[in-house]
């Protein structure tokens, strides 16, 4: 009377008893659409995607429009450099909450045993891990594209200098998305080596922040060089590149970045695979 | 059919499972017993693929667990309860597990339905209890409805009501024709819903007999009887040939004696007796004696898991049921 739910009577399916049984259900290939069909439903049935892709969305249009709103107001000059490049600090730290939906996306699985579930379920470890990183990635790709698109827009509108060609729109929109999303897989992967979502998330924002903040802090002469590389193929830096407002002069240019972050997020699928192929679960 | 072939596997130096060969017969409920840490989770995660093992191999109608497309549809297992992601609803978890094996949607609301849970079917499940997750586990075993399923400890954190409902259930399911395997370490459990039995300890397989020889090797049977002049009686007893043990609280209990003997016997000499009753048993305390061994060489278990062997055998979970089934 009080438990909320209601007994059934003993589970009767309609095919009646059998000397074996088999499932009424036609059984047939599984392929990889059953599998993202499962993931999207995954990961749009959880709050955190909500939360981080929430933050993030505030994060690229607020800080996005507020740049925008500062060099309007002070009537700074951007140096010929394209209006766009003010979405930097909203891409920076946008960046951050698509490394935590990147980690959680499989890391959560680990954290709440659902992992045995979805491997019962789907045992080839390779589709589960394509299904997951396709949806992710498309996930953040279009909302990225859309999202800096929008801010890009505003920025123009608002901040009345300089003119963006084609390129840089491009490369402000789609390139930052392709390298953002990429970003993200990098930490799905890592997220599927570490199998925690605290540790991996660590790690990753670690790897964001730390080049440039040990570049920082090296005086010495000798580590010069070091500082150098350490500046210029910092993910902040390697942002900035895109927007084409790096600090430096030499180290990767135009479309460099994204080459770097793909070999670099290969490399890492590549031994996620591998891991999730050979460990016990 | 599941077929387990010199299964074997090591953590570092410890062996979990040991040279393990046994099958599952479709259209009957085996059960699977042995003492906490005997390797139970260990080989049903081996089964599932879930864990590599280190030599051997498990075959689920001849086919290795990873050569199954759509294994839901074969297979369903329930692992653990909170083998699910709690910030989302019980059916969104189970829609997910369906779409990956192409199962229609609509049998979630019907698995969901098979458990009791539609009431809370959009609730999230981390706000579940134990027993609720239980059911949720055992829907989302159900629900490609496969010849197969495995339930690892499926009445924990059930309350009596769905105890019941779970053993009826499997029987309902091996009806049916479907492969039940189903695991434990109370003896009692299994005894009332399993035809077969398998149990390991130390990971190793201790036996493997239907549930019906078990019970006649190793369960003695006795008659209990109280009686208020219980010094005449046991007189009256020896003289007849009976030994009579006394069994504390004023019970005597009697080897290998029927109760028309025994009632008769105290009828004749017109003796009271306040019980006189069937006992069969006791199946716990002969797993714990056959498991023992196992279990002494456990490091974490010797205090509390050390069975018993030297005292006589007092009343025993399930045994009122028992005799009552037997009635």
């Amino acid at each position: 009377m009080t438990t909320p739910y209601q007994q059934q009577a003993p589970y009767q399916p309609q095919g009646g008893p059998a000397a074996a049984y088999s499932s009424p259900i036609p059984v047939r290939d599984a392929h990889l659409g059953d599998a993202l069909a499962s993931e999207w439903t995954k990961i749009r049935s959880v709050r955190s995607t909500m939360w981080t892709l929430g933050v993030m969305i505030v994060l690229m249009v607020g800080l996005g429009v507020l740049s925008a709103v500062v060099v309007s107001a002070a009537d700074a000059d951007l140096e010929g450099q394209s209006v766009l490049s003010l979405g930097f600090f909203g891409v920076l730290l946008g960046s951050i909450c698509v490394i935590t939906l990147g980690v959680l996306t499989i890391a959560s699985e680990y954290g709440t045993g659902m992992i045995r579930t979805t491997l019962t379920a789907c045992p080839s470890r390779a589709r589960v891990l394509t299904a997951k990183a396709v949806v992710f990635f498309l996930l953040v790709f279009t909302l990225t594209t859309v999202i800096t698109a929008i801010v890009g827009g505003l920025q123009t509108l608002i901040v009345d200098q300089g003119s963006s060609t084609g390129e840089d729109w491009f490369r402000a929109t789609v390139g930052i998305a392709l390298y953002v999303a990429t970003l993200g897989l990098l930490s799905l992967a890592v997220g599927t080596l570490i199998r925690h979502s605290a540790g991996a998330i660590t790690v990753m924002i670690g790897v964001v922040l730390l080049p440039l903040v040990l570049a920082m802090f090296m005086f010495s002469e000798s580590l010069r060089d070091l500082q150098q590389a350490l500046f210029e193929y910092s993910i902040p830096n390697q942002i900035g590149v895109l927007y084409d407002t790096a600090v430096t002069e030499s180290g990767p240019a135009g479309w460099d970045p994204l080459w770097i972050m793909l070999g670099v997020t290969a490399v890492a699928l590549a031994g996620a695979y591998a891991s999730l192929n050979t460990r016990d679960v | 059919m599941i077929e387990l072939e010199g299964l074997t596997k090591r953590f570092g130096s410890t062996t979990a499972v040991d040279d393990l060969s046994f099958q599952v017969r479709p259209g009957v409920v085996t059960g699977f017993l042995g003492p906490n840490g005997a390797g139970k989770s260990t080989t049903m995660r081996m089964m599932l693929d879930l864990d590599n093992p280190t030599s051997g191999t498990v075959r689920i109608d001849g086919k290795h667990y990873r050569e199954l497309e759509e294994p839901l549809k074969y297979i369903g297992a329930l692992l653990d309860a909170k083998a699910m992601h709690g910030g989302r609803s019980a059916y969104n978890n189970l829609l997910c597990l369906a779409q990956s094996n192409r199962i229609p949607a609509s049998r979630v609301a019907e698995a969901l339905d098979v458990v009791g849970l539609t009431a809370v079917a959009r609730k999230k499940t981390k706000s579940f209890s134990l027993g609720m997750g239980q059911r949720l586990g055992i829907a989302s075993a159900l629900l490609g409805d496969p010849e197969i399923l495995m339930f690892d400890e499926p009445v924990n954190g059930l309350d009596p009501e769905g105890i019941h409902w779970i053993r009826n259930l499997m029987k309902t399911l091996a009806c049916q024709g479907r492969t039940i395997f189903v695991s434990s370490h109370l003896m009692s459990e299994m005894a009332l819903t399993a035809e077969h039995l398998i149990v390991i300890g130390q990971g190793r397989l201790l036996a493997d007999t239907s549930m019906a020889d078990f019970i006649h090797e190793n369960s003695r049977s006795y008659v209990r009887l109280r009686s208020p002049q219980q010094e005449r009686l046991r007189d009256v007893l020896h003289e007849s040939g009976f030994t009579a043990v006394e069994s504390g609280n004023g019970t005597l209990e009697i080897d290998g004696a029927t109760t028309e003997a025994i009632g008769e016997l105290a009828a004749s000499h017109q003796l009271v007796l306040h019980e006189l009753s069937a006992q069969r048993a006791s199946l716990e305390e002969a797993f714990m004696q056959m498991t023992a061994g196992a279990v002494e060489y456990h490091a974490h278990s010797t205090g509390e898991a050390a069975p018993p062997p030297a005292t006589p055998p007092g009343p025993q979970w399930g045994q009122s049921y028992q005799s009552s089934k037997g009635a």
